[in-house]
């Protein structure tokens, strides 16, 4: 369908005649429900300045299906600046489109050329089920997180914050790891739909630091073993990382690969002396 | 029957003041907690911390949250870091020091027992957030590290890299993940709260929406805390995630709770500057650029040559020249408004004129392009992503824009609103910034709402309940709500206009930034107030949602939200108009210095504004809190 002129509309007609427009043809997923066939919507999207984000664009048409009682796609999106992890989507068959280490809120419309295709679906795995059109349902990340990615340390048992020294290099190590937002395109990208990179930042986030060691093998064999209960199984593809909007290292695949080994042979250890 | 507000502050010296209060409070039994339903609204850096510190205190909690997912609340989105007065540099900071800081920063508006307790407990919030491992910036010992931060004297800003609100949020949020899954915590996600229940004068629950079923239905506890953020999206365009909203706090005030301060805004000077009108957020970069960058428009409104032609004499450096000591590191709402003033006499740079330069060419020249590159990398690189300029070959282009707000539910010194078993916690209180918020501030005061201040006061009022069960769902006073909120819901279909729920949105967001943003002045908030109600009118009228009320429908979720804004928008201007001075991030033109600086009146309006709702058909009425200072001297800020 065309999405219109724009005129008339409360955010038509920017007036700015010196600025830069494209005109897209987009294929959009639209799906209404997490039991409901979907099929591609086509787009006709014109009059789209370069400088507005991949989202605004999304907002742009959006209005213009509204204007046309057609229901607006619906789309995860909260900070718009790469931070939160809600926003993401497959750009032409990518996790988050064409830019390295950009989240699909940060990238462009300049990044894209007049008379450009652009087909846009939802993240694809099983264990992220689509909710509606191109938002799906990631909640197995939390599932992976509550079986241990945490520190336990209940509130006001804290020692001083200087009593425990951390190595630069270990902190810098351990925030390189924090960094991941849990947007969860590693899982999209992956040809398993495996979440090793997801649950290998948390773990060389925490695993590395003095602070996290009385729990390290506990946490790693649970983290590991919830994970797999819901996401496939890595075989080093490394598509994970290329397509991190925060580049989060395939390293911290192999801590994990050595903290998971490590922790089988010594929790049966300390099973066993218990 | 008017409000009495009772800060219920305790006695005793400022230092001794919070120790005292913990002994006063009752308690509760370790082993009674868990008899005790705790409802934790929101689960950013506040309502995660609340719901972890509550659950492992023993008390039975539910948490909920409108994301799929506790991590993606915004306090995810501070960059610069969180206070503390730990004086680990031994530079002289102490926490009389970061007190005292605080309540002058916020022109001397804010309470200051809560205020010294905030510095108080600054301390436990760092050896928390290292206990949890979070990554903070450390020295080549292992130390950590700290930086100035906001033009402080000391260096007490604790941070991890360019995402210390990221880090903090998932210290909190992993402390919480622990008591879920230690049976503690029960998580709600994708729950809009649309109502709170009040049931003989005390809150006993809440109503949510299931945002993926569309499903209403309630949930009753012994107290319902809120921690549900800020109001700065009522300007639509703001540095606020796309989804912050007042919507909880709305309907808490609908229900009795009184709203404090609503017209304190704070209003950060280095934003990327609107492309076009499709604009839907703006984004900040940190204010450490500042420290290097020169802030400069053209000295002549036709000039058209590109920034780098443009000769010194034909350039207006105007915080240098107007501030010689403080330069462009003049307090945020002193350089938001010199830049507003420049744009609207017609010097703004840019496509759409609505810009000032923030150049590094010259520090680029003197230090040389990879210092700088080591400094602001990431910032610069940002910066390119957004606009597609290379800030090292031409100066970035800012303007200001809303990034915090210091007004929110009046709570007294437990966290308590008026409302008897209502809380509210972090950005959506009201208590601890007066009219401007410090950087490096928010983090902390979230914080420590939630892991030290609410975990100690919410035994008082739960202790004389014991043996008492929640008010049933099946209460008139539930079911009642569950269909107000279900038909309120409904109704936005059946309007069929012709006006999508983002073009009002965007249209309030205009009137409020024009007329109640970085200056104001009696016209126009009175302009304002006429023109604010005869859009809520066409809104109401003419919106168009469509879709279902039974499935996924995000017009519909944003419509319940435009609505309350449209409502708050216009006590936020009243509140404007009734303060007769300026202070902090509240700037009126008529009371101002010589000089152009913020005129306070400490005679007329030292005192908390707080509102009272008295329906919808009537104006909220004003209820004072009178502000005391026994232990800082009020003085007129100056930074020639």
């Amino acid at each position: 369908m065309s999405a219109g002129n724009g005129s008339g509309s409360g955010a038509g007609s920017a007036g700015n005649g010196h600025q830069a427009t494209l005109r897209l043809r987009l294929r959009i997923w639209r799906q209404a429900g997490p039991d409901e066939p979907g099929a591609f919507l086509d787009v006709d999207a014109h009059d789209i300045p370069e400088d507005c984000s991949f989202l605004e664009m999304l907002d742009i048409v959006n209005e213009r299906l509204i204007e046309h009682d057609v229901e607006p796609i619906t789309f995860a999106h909260d900070c718009r600046e790469g931070i939160c992890g809600t926003c993401g989507v497959m750009i032409n068959g990518r996790p988050h489109g064409p830019e390295k280490a950009t989240a699909t809120c940060q990238l462009h419309m300049r990044k894209f050329r007049d008379g450009d295709q652009i087909v846009i679906e939802p993240f694809r795995a099983a264990s992220f089920p689509v909710v509606k059109d191109l938002m799906v349902d990631r909640r197995a990340f939390d599932r992976i997180i509550e079986s241990g990615g945490f520190i336990s340390a209940p509130t006001g048992t804290a020692p001083d914050a200087n009593e425990i020294p951390v190595p630069k290099d270990v902190a810098d190590f351990a925030m390189d790891a924090a960094a991941c937002i849990g947007c969860g395109a590693c899982v999209a990208a992956c040809p398993n739909s495996a979440a090793q990179l997801f649950t290998a930042a948390k773990l060389g986030h925490l695993n590395v630091l003095p602070q996290g060691q009385p729990e390290r093998w506990r946490r790693a064999e649970a983290m590991v073993e919830t994970m797999e209960s819901f996401f496939g199984s890595c075989t080093n593809h490394g598509e994970c990382t290329e397509a991190c909007p925060k580049e989060i290292s395939l390293d911290f695949i192999a801590v994990l690969n050595r903290d998971y080994l490590k922790a089988k042979v010594k929790n049966r250890r300390l099973a066993s002396q218990a | 029957m008017s409000v009495v507000l009772d800060a219920k502050v305790p006695d005793g010296p400022i230092a001794e003041k919070w120790d005292n209060h913990k002994f006063s409070v009752k308690l509760v039994n370790p082993a009674n907690k868990r008899r005790f339903k705790i409802l934790v609204v929101g689960t950013g850096l506040a309502g995660a911390s609340a719901a972890a510190s509550l659950a492992e205190l023993g008390y039975e909690v539910e948490a909920f949250t409108f994301h799929d997912s506790p991590r993606r609340a915004h306090s995810i989105a501070a960059q610069g870091g969180i206070n503390a007065a730990k004086n680990y540099r031994n530079d002289g900071d102490s926490v009389y020091r970061l007190f005292y800081d605080t309540v002058k920063g916020g022109d001397y508006r804010s309470r200051e027992a809560n205020v010294y307790r905030l510095a108080d407990v600054s301390l436990n919030i760092i050896d928390q957030c290292a206990a949890q491992g979070v990554p903070f910036a450390r020295e080549y010992g292992g130390l950590l590290a700290n930086r100035s931060f906001g033009g402080a004297q000391v260096s007490r800003t604790f941070y991890a890299r360019g995402q210390t609100g990221q880090q903090l949020l998932l210290g909190a949020y992993q402390a919480m993940a622990a008591q879920i899954a230690a049976g503690g915590v029960t998580l709600n996600n994708r729950a809009d709260v649309l109502d709170i229940v009040v049931k003989d004068g005390e809150a006993c629950g809440i109503i949510v929406r299931d945002l993926l079923t569309g499903e209403v239905r309630a949930h009753s506890g012994h107290a319902v805390v809120l921690a549900t953020g800020g109001y700065g999206n009522v300007y639509y365009l703001s540095t606020n995630a796309m989804n912050c909203n007042v919507t909880a706090a709305w309907r808490a005030h609908r229900r009795g709770a009184t709203f404090a301060n609503p017209c304190y805004t704070q209003i950060h000077p280095t934003c990327i500057p609107a492309s076009d009108e499709f604009q839907s957020k703006l984004t900040l970069m940190s204010e450490s650029l500042r420290n290097d960058g020169r802030i400069w428009v053209p000295r002549n409104m036709d000039e058209s040559r590109a920034a780098a032609d443009v000769p010194g004499a034909d350039r207006y450096y105007f915080l240098e020249e107007k501030y010689p000591a403080f330069g462009n590191l003049v307090p945020r709402d002193v350089a938001s408004r010199n830049a507003k003033t420049v744009v609207d006499q017609g010097l703004g740079v840019g496509p759409l004129r609505n810009g000032v330069y923030l150049d590094f060419a010259d520090v680029i020249a003197r230090d040389g392009e990879s210092v700088v590159r080591e400094k602001y990398g990431n910032l610069f690189d940002m910066y390119e992503r957004i606009t597609g300029e290379d800030p090292y070959r031409s100066p970035m282009r800012i303007y200001p824009a809303t990034h915090y707000t210091m007004g929110g539910l009046w709570v007294d010194y437990n966290l308590m609103t008026n409302v008897p078993g209502l809380y509210a916690l972090g950005e959506c209180n009201f208590s601890d910034h007066g009219a401007n918020r410090l950087g490096a501030s928010a983090l902390m005061q979230g914080l420590a709402d939630g892991y030290f201040v609410l975990p100690y006061t919410i035994g008082d009022y739960l202790a004389p309940k014991l043996g008492s069960a929640p008010v049933p769902v099946d209460d008139p006073a539930f079911t009642a709500a569950v269909a107000e909120v279900d038909d309120r819901t409904r109704g936005w279909l059946a309007v069929r206009g012709t006006r999508s729920v983002d073009y009002y949105h965007r249209e309030l967001g205009k009137i409020v930034w024009e007329y109640c943003g970085m200056a104001r002045n009696r016209t126009g908030l009175e302009k304002a107030l006429t023109e604010i109600p005869a859009l809520r009118e066409e809104f109401r009228a003419n919106v168009k949602v469509l879709g279902s009320a039974d499935t996924t429908n995000q017009s519909l979720e944003q419509v319940n939200r435009v609505d309350d804004f449209m409502e708050m928008a216009e006590l936020k201007v009243r509140d404007a108009l009734h303060r007769e001075e300026s202070c902090g991030g509240h700037f009126r033109e008529e009371h101002q210095t010589p000089e152009g600086e913020a005129l306070r009146d400490d005679e007329n309006f030292a005192y908390v504004a707080a509102w009272d709702w008295q329906g919808p058909d009537r104006p909220q009425e004003l209820v004072k809190e009178p502000l005391e200072f026994e232990n800082v001297k009020l003085t007129q800020r100056s930074y020639k």
